[in-house]
C-alpha cells in the first residue's frame, strides 16, 4: 500500500487531482459541522444575492445556497461512491469469472455484457428510476452501479484471459487449488491497479450520472444533491433571472469533483502505463 | 461495389443484424416490463394525483375505468407484453396521460427531428475537430499538447449541461447575444421559409456549441492516447530508419490510430444522448429532452416509455451504421472473413 502511494505520488497529474478532489471531500465532510444552517430552512428572500448572513445568497424559497452546497456535494459523493463500488465489484466478478472459465459461461456474460453496452445507459437509468418509487441517496446509487458495470467487464474478461495463460496459474491448477481461490488469490492481485483505475472513473461516471437524473426530475427523494440543486435553478428560472449564485457553485463543484477524478485516473494511468510517461 | 459485397462481408453484415435485432427485443422488454415494477399501477398513481386535486370520486372511478381499459392494463401481463409489441412494430405506443388524447408516436415525431438535428451534426463535427486535434497533439508533443491534453480532458469532463448552463448566463442572461431558450421566436411556426431557417439557426447556435465543445474534448483525449501508442511501435520505429517522410508515416499512423476512434464514435451516440437530453431542457430545446422532462414531472409513463424506445432505437440504428462503416474501413475485418473460409 505504502509502495503504491509512493509510485502514485511521482505522477504531478495525480498529485493535482488528488488534492483537489480531498479538498471537495473536506468541503462536504466537515463543511456542514461549521455552519449550522439547514439547507430546507427559509432564512431570506426569494433569490436574494450573496451577503453576509448568506455567503452564497439564497435559492427560490430563501434557502441558503451554502448549506445547500455542502449537503449536496456529500449525497453527490455519496452515491457516486456506492455506484462506483457496485459497478466495480459487479465487473470484476463478471469478468473474472467469464474471463477464467471461458465455454458457454465466457459467451453468455460477454453476450449479456454487450447488449447491455448498446443499450444507452440513460434509458435504462430512466426505466429503473420511474421503477423505484422510494429513491433515497444509496438506493439511487445502486441503481447507477448494476448499470455501469459493462464497460469494466468487458476490460476485466479480456485480462483475466490473458493472464489465465500464465504458468503460475497452472502451478496453481495442478496443486489442486480451487477456482474460486486461483481467481481470488492468483489472478485478481494482477489486475488491482486496473481495477483502481476502473473505480476511480466509475466513482466520477456515478457523480454525473446523479447529476443527469436529477436534472431529469429522477434525482433522490427528500435530500439535496449537487443535480438536485440544478434542477431547481432550471425549474425556478434561476438562470433567467441572474440568481447565478443559485447554479454557478454546483455547476463548479460538478466540474471540479469530476475533472479531479479523471486527472487522478490519468496519473494512475502514466505511472502503470510507462509509454505515456515517457511521452512527457 | 460488387466487390465489396462479398459473401464474408454479407456474413458480417448477417451477424451485426442479428446482434442489433437482439439487442432491441431486450430494450423492448425493459422497456416494458421495467415500469411495471411501479407499485400498483401508473394509473393508481395518476388517479390518485387527481383525488388530490379534488376530483370527485364517482369520476375519478369512471376514469380509472377508462383508462385500465384504454392502457390495457386490465389484461394479464403476457397479453399486455404482446399488445405492446405488436404496437411498437405498428409505430404505436400508446395514448399519453399528460397530453391525452393525443397518440405518444405523435408527440413524438415532431420532437425528433429537432433531437436529430441537434445531436447528430454535434457529434460529428466534436468528432471530426477532436479527432484532429488530438493527432496534432501527440505529434507535436510539448507545451501544445499538455495544453490540449489538460483542456480537453478538462471539457470532456464538464456535463454538457454545465457548461450550457455557463454558456446561458453569459451569453444570453448577462451579455444577450443570443436568445435564451426555445428553437425558435415566439410567433413563428415551423416551416420552410428562409425566416423561420434563419431564426432557428440563431436559437440552434448556443445548444450546438456546448455539445460540441464536449464531444471535442473526449474525441481528443481518445486520439492522442492512440496516436502515441501507435507513434511508440515498431513498424514506425522501422519506417523512419528506412528513411520514409514523416508525412507518409504520420498518414500510416493516424490511419491506425482512427479506427478506434470510429468504434468510439458509435459509443459517443450512446453516451453522449443523457447529457444532451438534459442540456436540450436547459435550453427549452423543443426536442425529446425537454419533452422527457415535462413527461416525468407528470408521470406521464406511455410517454416516458416511448421516449426511452425512440432514443434506444435512434442509438441502435447509429451504432450499427457505424459498425457497417467499420466493416468497409478496416481491412483487417474483410481480411479475417475471408481467412476463415
Amino acid at each position: 500500500m505504502r509502495d503504491i502511494l509512493r509510485i502514485l505520488s511521482g505522477s504531478r497529474r495525480f498529485l493535482v487531482g488528488f488534492f483537489m478532489f480531498g479538498a471537495v471531500v473536506l468541503f462536504a465532510w466537515i463543511g456542514p459541522y461549521l455552519i449550522d444552517t439547514d439547507p430546507f430552512t427559509r432564512v431570506g428572500g426569494l433569490y436574494s444575492p450573496p451577503s453576509k448572513e448568506a455567503w452564497l445568497g439564497t435559492d427560490n424559497f430563501g434557502r441558503d445556497v451554502l448549506a445547500q452546497l455542502m449537503y449536496g456535494t456529500r449525497t453527490s459523493l455519496w452515491i457516486g461512491l456506492v455506484g462506483g463500488v457496485v459497478a466495480t465489484l459487479i465487473g470484476v466478478t463478471v469478468g473474472t469469472v467469464a474471463g477464467y472459465r471461458g465455454g458457454w459461461i465466457e459467451e453468455a456474460l460477454m453476450g449479456l455484457t454487450n447488449v447491455l453496452i448498446t443499450i444507452p445507459s440513460i434509458v435504462v437509468l430512466i426505466l429503473l428510476s420511474i421503477a423505484v418509487d422510494s429513491r433515497s441517496a444509496t438506493v439511487m446509487g445502486v441503481i447507477i452501479g448494476i448499470t455501469a458495470w459493462p464497460w469494466t467487464a468487458r476490460a476485466v474478461r479480456a485480462q483475466t484471459s490473458s493472464l489465465k495463460t500464465r504458468e503460475h496459474i497452472d502451478i496453481a491448477r495442478i496443486s489442486g487449488v480451487g477456482t474460486l481461490e486461483i481467481m481470488l488469490v492468483e489472478v485478481l492481485p494482477y489486475m488491482l491497479s486496473y481495477i483502481g483505475m476502473a473505480f476511480v472513473l466509475q466513482f466520477s461516471e456515478g457523480i454525473l450520472s446523479e447529476a443527469t437524473l436529477s436534472m431529469l426530475g429522477l434525482g433522490p427523494f427528500q435530500t439535496v444533491s449537487l443535480g438536485v440543486m440544478l434542477n431547481w435553478a432550471l425549474l425556478w428560472e434561476a438562470v433567467r433571472v441572474g440568481a447565478w449564485w443559485a447554479f454557478i457553485p454546483p455547476t463548479i463543484f460538478l466540474a471540479i469533483t469530476s475533472f479531479s477524478l479523471m486527472l487522478m485516473n490519468a496519473g494512475m494511468d502514466e505511472v502503470f502505463n510507462p509509454r505515456l510517461r515517457q511521452h512527457q | 461495389m460488387p466487390k465489396l459485397i462479398d459473401s464474408a462481408f454479407a456474413r458480417y453484415l448477417l451477424q451485426k443484424i442479428l446482434w442489433y435485432v437482439l439487442a432491441f427485443f431486450v430494450a423492448v422488454a425493459l422497456n416494458f416490463f421495467l415500469p411495471r415494477l411501479i407499485p400498483g399501477n401508473p394509473v393508481a398513481v395518476i388517479v390518485s394525483q387527481m383525488a388530490q386535486q379534488g376530483v370527485q370520486s364517482a369520476a375519478l372511478e369512471r376514469l380509472y375505468a377508462t383508462y385500465m381499459a384504454e392502457f390495457g392494463l386490465d389484461q394479464p401481463v403476457h397479453v399486455q407484453f404482446i399488445r405492446y409489441l405488436s404496437g411498437v412494430f405498428r409505430g404505436d405506443l400508446g395514448t399519453s396521460f399528460m397530453l391525452y388524447p393525443s397518440k405518444v408516436s405523435d408527440v413524438i415525431r415532431s420532437a425528433l427531428p429537432w433531437t436529430l438535428a441537434l445531436q447528430i451534426p454535434a457529434i460529428l463535427v466534436g468528432w471530426t475537430l477532436g479527432n484532429v486535434l488530438g493527432a496534432v497533439a501527440a505529434y507535436k508533443r510539448g507545451v501544445f499538447d499538455r495544453t490540449v491534453f489538460i483542456s480537453a480532458l478538462a471539457l470532456s469532463r464538464v456535463p454538457y449541461y454545465c457548461l450550457a448552463i455557463i454558456l446561458v448566463y453569459l451569453l444570453a442572461v448577462t451579455w444577450p447575444v443570443f436568445p435564451v431558450a426555445g428553437g425558435y421566436s415566439f410567433g413563428f411556426y415551423p416551416e420552410w421559409s428562409l425566416e423561420f431557417i434563419l431564426d432557428a439557426l440563431y436559437h440552434y447556435t448556443l445548444p450546438f456549441l456546448s455539445l460540441v465543445m464536449v464531444a471535442i474534448g473526449g474525441a481528443a483525449v481518445g486520439m492522442r492516447e492512440m496516436s502515441i501508442y501507435e507513434l511508440g511501435t515498431d513498424y514506425v520505429n522501422y519506417a523512419k530508419r528506412l528513411g520514409i517522410s514523416d508525412a507518409k508515416v504520420v498518414r500510416y499512423v493516424f490511419r491506425n490510430a482512427m479506427l478506434p476512434q470510429v468504434t468510439g464514435l458509435a459509443l459517443a451516440f450512446g453516451t453522449m444522448v443523457g447529457g444532451a437530453l438534459v442540456t436540450e431542457n436547459v435550453f427549452s430545446y423543443p426536442g425529446l429532452g425537454t419533452l422527457l422532462f415535462s413527461a416525468i414531472r407528470q408521470n406521464d409513463y406511455p410517454m416516458i416509455q416511448g421516449i426511452t424506445l425512440m432514443i434506444t432505437v435512434t442509438v441502435l440504428i447509429a451504432n450499427f451504421l457505424v459498425e457497417i462503416a467499420y466493416g468497409f474501413i478496416d481491412p483487417r475485418i474483410r481480411a479475417a472473413q475471408v481467412g476463415e473460409k
